[in-house]
């Protein structure tokens, strides 16, 4: 499974002061695989993913980001735009962080930054206008026409994106971070404020995704329906430690995850965790 | 917004007793507040005692007049609508208005090459016009920091003097030429602007204005306290009128009224100013919408709109800030030479705080971000400090009075929608109210 491994995260620990948010917690995330990180509000999932990404330096342990060319990345020591950058991670936010004010087709653009900055000569090309910039935009363009055509947003490409419905607006974030290229993709709760339409649709896109590109994705999430349906592993935290792990029936079987994720009520988590299923 | 919703009818239509009871709050206010600074006049007597006498009718009829006023006011309110002063402007104007705008970049600009024709024997207007010029540019520079990248600037003026004394010094102590020194001063700008982003750009917001203001004051008082260089206070005078590619526009033998032929006439210069000054401001346009279009300025733009998604698809935030500091202060480099050479004669006091203050209203008032906003606002406020010139002592009050009734009107600046810089099938301006300001 080693081999298989992306992103393995090894003894991670993060405190706030005394606030022990995440406490030596291991887990890996395969390959050209979904793997979700569930557990109850509070329970270090966020941190977690802000660790990986970059937004926070963790107090301890080591994640390491395995290339498919073998090349190994300790994310730990990289910080904020060179994990995006160099270790090719990609993430969204839970509340929605797009470029409001700018159009959807413009936010696709942004995130392809790094390549055409290169196409550019870091500006001073573009700025005369040599042919090869205007190629490499070209190509830009494609890419991001592409991908709006994934998302269904083909037809708002010139809308502003502050403009575009909730669940358009999720879709899109989407769409900009895998115009970046990435290794692995980071979801933090793309579900959520989404509709049971909506829900079945951000699933089938992101089982494409897995499928057709190979990029490997890690997922928080709420919504049981969604982790339930494409998850190939799931990493259950509750505390800031993992619970629990294994396929989603192993998952969802352990009495222990039922006990912690979903409080003491035995039966109502029960419930509720078969109406996922 | 051009039409009025038959709905708010009835909220339209206060009853009387409430539009009484807003009046007499007014008059009461009125009451107080004017009571001890109409009411009572106090003044020192012929031996220094305090003298004091009433002024009750005074405070009458201005009270009276307040209660009339909030009448007056609240009235008109309900005819117009709750929406304001938008409400005022029919759709048909606003048609035209769009009409107007479309053309009206390209007319500017064929009046502003005609400028030195029509008014050829007008020294004053050609003054003001290469004046409002130099703010345009200045504005055009500023609005690549605050307006495209959001970080906020007070103290541009730094770079627009260190423009002006590179031009000075290079040209008095060494003497070379302006078209030299041009370009010097504005890579010595953009170093001092690359110098002031690395500490300050790990602020954000107000912090970051404060500390901009602060680097403005220092240059300010190295300028002054600097004597051997600078030559402080007294500034620096003598500096080398511009040639026209070596040839000077004087008198003398070679000067290039001998050369052409025709009859030596100062407004010469005057005119040759004003087109330099014109070409180099729309160079800093040229570039800046064209910098717009590349990937460095989505990203400053992207910077504006939210800093932590930029960081989380790999824009290197300090570079891309560092770049628009760098970027507007060689703009301002550039004007601060041309002011050199138009003046002839420098010295701190052409460098304080309010030309900053200057500069960011003329951006804030344009529409942050809007080339042609920028322009239009640089044209009336410069020409409007002009304008208001015949009212003495009040032009700053009815000046103040205006821009407070502007940005009542249009809280977003005169332009305040945003131009994409990439479209697919058509490009639709982005209304102001998606458009983020940026705060550092």
């Amino acid at each position: 499974m080693s081999g298989e491994s992306i992103l393995k995260v090894d003894k991670l620990t993060m405190r706030f002061g005394g606030i022990v948010a995440v406490h030596e917690l291991s887990f890996a995330a395969e390959r050209r695989k979904i793997t979700a990180l569930i557990g109850p509000n509070g329970a270090g999932k966020t941190t977690v993913f802000n660790c990986i990404t970059g937004f926070y330096k963790p107090s301890g342990g080591t994640i390491r980001l395995t290339h498919d060319d073998g090349r190994q990345i300790a994310l730990e020591r990289l910080n904020d735009f060179r994990i995006a950058k160099q270790a090719k991670v990609a993430r969204t936010f839970q509340n929605i962080r797009l470029f409001p004010g700018m159009t959807a087709l413009e936010n696709l653009m942004v995130a392809q930054h790094n390549a055409l900055m290169r196409a550019s000569g870091f500006t001073f090309l573009g700025l005369i206008g040599v042919p090869t910039y205007r190629s490499a935009e070209a190509s830009a363009i494609a890419l991001a026409t592409e991908w709006l055509r994934r998302v269904n947003l083909l037809d708002r490409a010139d809308d502003a994106a502050g403009n575009l419905a909730y669940g358009d607006q999720r879709r899109l974030e989407i769409a900009r971070a895998m115009c970046t290229e990435p290794a692995l993709l980071c979801l933090d709760e793309p579900a959520a404020g989404l509709n049971a339409r909506e829900s079945a649709a951000l699933s089938e896109l992101l089982l494409s995704i897995r499928n057709e590109l190979g990029t490997s994705i890690l997922l928080i999430e709420h919504d049981m329906s969604v982790v339930m349906e494409i998850s190939d592993h799931i990493v259950v935290m509750d505390h800031g430690m993992k619970i629990a792990q294994g396929s989603p029936r192993e998952v969802r079987d352990d009495p222990k995850v039922i006990a912690a994720y979903l409080g003491t009520d035995e039966e109502e988590a029960i419930a509720v965790m078969e109406s996922g299923s | 917004m051009t039409t009025i919703p038959q709905t708010t009818h009835a909220s339209r239509t206060a009853g009387i007793p409430s539009i009484l009871k807003t009046a007499v709050i007014n008059a009461l206010v009125a009451l107080v507040l004017f009571s001890l600074m109409v009411g009572i006049r106090t003044e020192a007597g012929s031996d220094g005692q305090l003298t004091y006498w009433t002024r009750f009718g005074e405070l009458a009829s201005l009270v009276a007049v307040v209660f009339g006023g909030s009448i007056v006011i609240e009235l008109l309110r309900q005819w117009i609508g709750p929406s304001g002063a938008e409400r005022l402007v029919p759709p048909a104007v606003h048609t035209g208005m769009a009409f107007v705008g479309r053309f009206l970049a390209p007319a500017l600009l064929i009046f502003a090459l005609l400028v030195p024709v029509i008014f050829y024997n007008q020294r004053y207007i050609l003054d003001l016009a290469i004046l409002v010029l130099t703010y345009v540019m200045l504005g055009w520079g500023l609005n690549v920091v605050v307006g495209l990248a959001g970080l906020l600037d007070l103290g541009y003026v730094a770079f627009y003097a260190v423009g002006a004394y590179s031009y000075a010094l290079l040209a008095t102590n060494f003497g070379w030429s302006f078209w030299v020194c041009l370009p010097l001063a504005g890579i010595l700008a953009a170093f001092w602007g690359m110098l002031l982003g690395f500490p300050v750009l790990r602020l954000r917001g107000d912090y970051l204005a404060i500390v901009t203001l602060a680097f403005g004051e220092i240059i300010r008082l190295v300028i002054i306290n600097w004597q051997e260089l600078t030559g402080g206070p007294n500034g620096v005078s003598g500096i080398p009128r511009p040639t026209l590619l070596g040839i000077p526009l004087d008198n003398s033998d070679d000067g290039l009224a001998a050369k052409l032929g025709i009859e030596y006439s100062p407004t010469h210069r005057i005119v040759f100013l004003f087109y330099l000054i014109l070409a180099m401001a729309l160079l800093t346009n040229w570039v800046t919408i064209r910098l717009r279009r590349l990937p460095i300025g989505r990203a400053w733009e992207a910077l504006r709109e939210d800093e932590v998604a930029c960081r989380a698809l790999g824009i290197n935030t300090t570079s891309t800030k560092l770049t628009a500091f760098a970027t507007g202060a060689m703009f301002g480099g550039f004007a601060g030479a041309f002011f050199a050479t138009r003046q002839g004669f420098i010295s701190p006091e052409s460098f304080t705080f309010q030309e900053s203050a200057l500069v960011l209203a003329i951006v804030v008032l344009g529409g942050m971000g809007s080339q042609l906003g920028v322009a239009l606002a640089a044209l009336t406020m410069i020409g409007g400090f002009e304008l208001f010139r015949g009212l003495e002592t009040y032009r700053m009050l009815v000046f103040g009075m205006a821009m407070v009734l502007i940005m009542i009107w249009r809280p977003r600046g005169l332009i305040g929608h945003r131009a994409p810089t990439v479209f697919l099938t058509k490009a639709k301006a982005i209304s102001s109210d998606l458009v983020k300001e940026g705060h550092g």
